[in-house]
């Protein structure tokens, strides 16, 4: 059913939106290659559930190995600032891809097929509700935590945060490795919720769409991850009427909200 | 390896090379005085060679292509300063960022409408062989970019080392307030620069449709992620070891894309090489 498949993407949109809030809403860490996280956890599952091992397992071991992953970017970004990390990380999303692309294992550009939801469409959509309650919860525990606020404090001020005893190393990678952990849980849901993955649904332009969901909703809140999910997830359904307009009007919205409203649509200004 | 057969392609390399290096060495110029990663500036490059095209149709003249290509490239560059950078040089870089991929998308796209998501073909020009250099035979398009190249590349050096204008963005590069408070136009040199980088990439743009004889409305997209890691592997703002990254890129991806082509996609190069280069050497290949 349309509206049920709907809910299930925007719900899937909404986890990965608040799980990359987590990075760079909070901590300040521009990442603009989250999709490649969600992409690893949805091969994960793809892979090994196509090698018998079951559902959640496999959903778990997807967002460990996204995790550990992000940790790896965690461990870059120690290095890196501002600039440098954005394209570092649109850099991972390539190489990723590439693999996806290259691995023979990962069926080349075909990608992998077949993948069963094991609850029916209604229970995809259970299990989306579920990744995007407790991504919402752990998303509101770690803001309201000692964690969320060392996080906040590494983003006003790297330097001064670090001044003030913040250990800035371990919560950065402790926020990418929490963030990405969560995309790839997402992504597990996701390759049920569609069956077929392909090495270009996790590419750059995702990434793009992410950070934009975050940055349009209004970085480091609740609900503003939340509705830029809605908004530009929605965007393609609400506006399929002219969808010969919809990348330049997409890009349109880009622009214009930055420009006249960079604090996001929901955000605040400081 | 045949010596001649990696000649060619060391040729080949170095011909893309040149068109990554014009329009990488805008997005350097725009880094070094606002600290922005202007990625519509490759949308910039793909309206210049539709301006090009147009005056080519209109007047079956290379020169008028070339002219018209810098124009209307200037012109877009210039307006996006002005409407879209300046007022956000205060916000984090995040926002112009953002922004900037978003104007990206929105050209490619309108160009896509308005003139037809087919390729077109700008025929101002004969590939045929000229000269022979050790049996690697150079065609005319080949040396119509190279040197195309060289040109804009001395007159971007000469502008920047000996005019007031390149001293005024190197002081502004360096400290910003310090310009602002010795009585530089940061505005108007800032304007001045978007037009400089924005004119190159509108002839580069019109140079790559002449030398492919064709342009399409996603033209843009290559360069679009390419220069941001070809800006980095140059060191970040730093324009001359970026052109040199820029060359260097092309001629690797050439050679690898076709020894090595089965196993990895040449287009992971540059970007293998850039988290090699961030991890080792973050100031870049050429930084200091």
């Amino acid at each position: 059913m349309y509206v049920l498949t709907l809910v299930t993407l925007l719900l899937i949109y909404a986890a990965l939106a608040l799980s990359l809030n987590l990075i760079t809403g909070l901590a300040g860490q521009v990442t603009l290659g989250h999709a490649a996280f969600f992409g690893i956890g949805a091969y994960t599952l793809a892979f090994l559930v196509a090698h018998g091992l079951g559902f959640w397992p496999a959903l778990l071991a997807g967002g460990v190995a996204a995790g550990v992953t992000g940790l790896l970017l965690g461990a870059i970004s120690l290095r890196l600032r501002d600039d440098f990390l954005a394209i570092a990380t649109i850099a991972i999303n390539f190489v990723v891809v590439a693999l996806f692309l290259y691995l023979p294992f990962f069926g080349g550009a075909f990608g992998m097929s077949g993948i069963e939801a094991p609850f029916g469409d209604t229970g995809t959509l259970i299990v989306a509700v579920v990744l995007f309650g407790l991504t919402a919860v752990l998303h509101e525990v770690i803001r309201a935590s000692d964690l969320g606020l060392a996080l906040i404090a590494l983003r006003e001020s790297e330097d001064a945060a670090g001044a003030l005893g913040v250990d800035v190393k371990r919560f950065k990678v402790t926020a990418f490795s929490l963030g990405t952990a969560v995309a790839g849980v997402a992504g597990g849901v996701y390759a049920v919720y569609v069956g077929v993955i392909h090495p270009h649904d996790f590419g750059f332009p995702l990434s793009v769409t992410l950070l934009a969901m975050v940055a349009i909703g209004g970085m480091g809140t609740f609900r503003g991850p939340i509705a830029g999910a809605i908004v530009l997830g929605g965007f393609a359904q609400a506006f399929s009427f002219i969808h010969n307009y919809q990348l330049v009007l997409y890009g349109l919205l880009l622009a214009l909200v930055m420009r006249y409203r960079s604090q996001g649509l929901l955000g605040r200004r400081e | 390896m045949d010596p001649t057969v990696v000649g060619y392609l060391a040729l080949e390399g170095l011909v893309v090379g040149s068109v990554y290096a014009l329009t990488a060495l805008g997005l350097a110029l725009v880094y070094g005085l606002l600290r922005v990663l202007h990625v519509a500036h490759a949308g910039v490059y793909a309206v210049g060679a539709y301006c090009g095209w147009i005056a080519f149709d209109f007047g079956h003249s290379l020169t008028l292509a070339l002219v018209a290509g810098a124009a209307g490239a200037a012109v877009v560059g210039v307006f996006l300063d002005w409407w879209f950078y300046r007022p956000l040089a205060d916000r984090p870089p995040l926002v112009p960022l953002i922004g900037s991929i978003g104007l990206f998308l929105a050209a490619g796209d309108l160009l896509r409408i308005v003139f037809g998501p087919y390729q077109h073909s700008l025929p101002a020009m004969n590939a045929a062989p000229l000269v022979s250099v050790g049996g690697v035979t150079v065609n005319a398009t080949q040396i119509f970019v190279l040197a195309g190249t060289i040109v804009l590349l001395l007159v971007v050096y000469w502008i920047s080392a000996w005019t007031r204008l390149g001293l005024a963005w190197r002081s502004i590069a360096q400290d910003r307030e310090t310009a602002a408070a010795m009585g530089i136009n940061i505005p108007r040199h800032t304007a001045l620069a978007f037009a400089v980088a924005s004119a190159i990439a509108g002839i580069a743009g019109v140079m790559v449709a002449v030398y492919y004889n064709q342009l399409s409305p996603t033209m843009g997209n290559e360069p679009a992620y390419k220069t941001l890691a070809i800006v980095v592997l140059g060191g970040l703002g730093n324009v001359w070891g970026t052109v040199a990254a820029a060359l260097l890129l092309g001629v690797v991806e050439s050679i690898a894309g076709a020894f090595a082509g089965n196993y990895f996609p040449p287009q992971a190069v540059a970007f293998v090489a850039l988290i090699l280069v961030l991890l080792f050497r973050p100031q870049g290949l050429f930084g200091r």
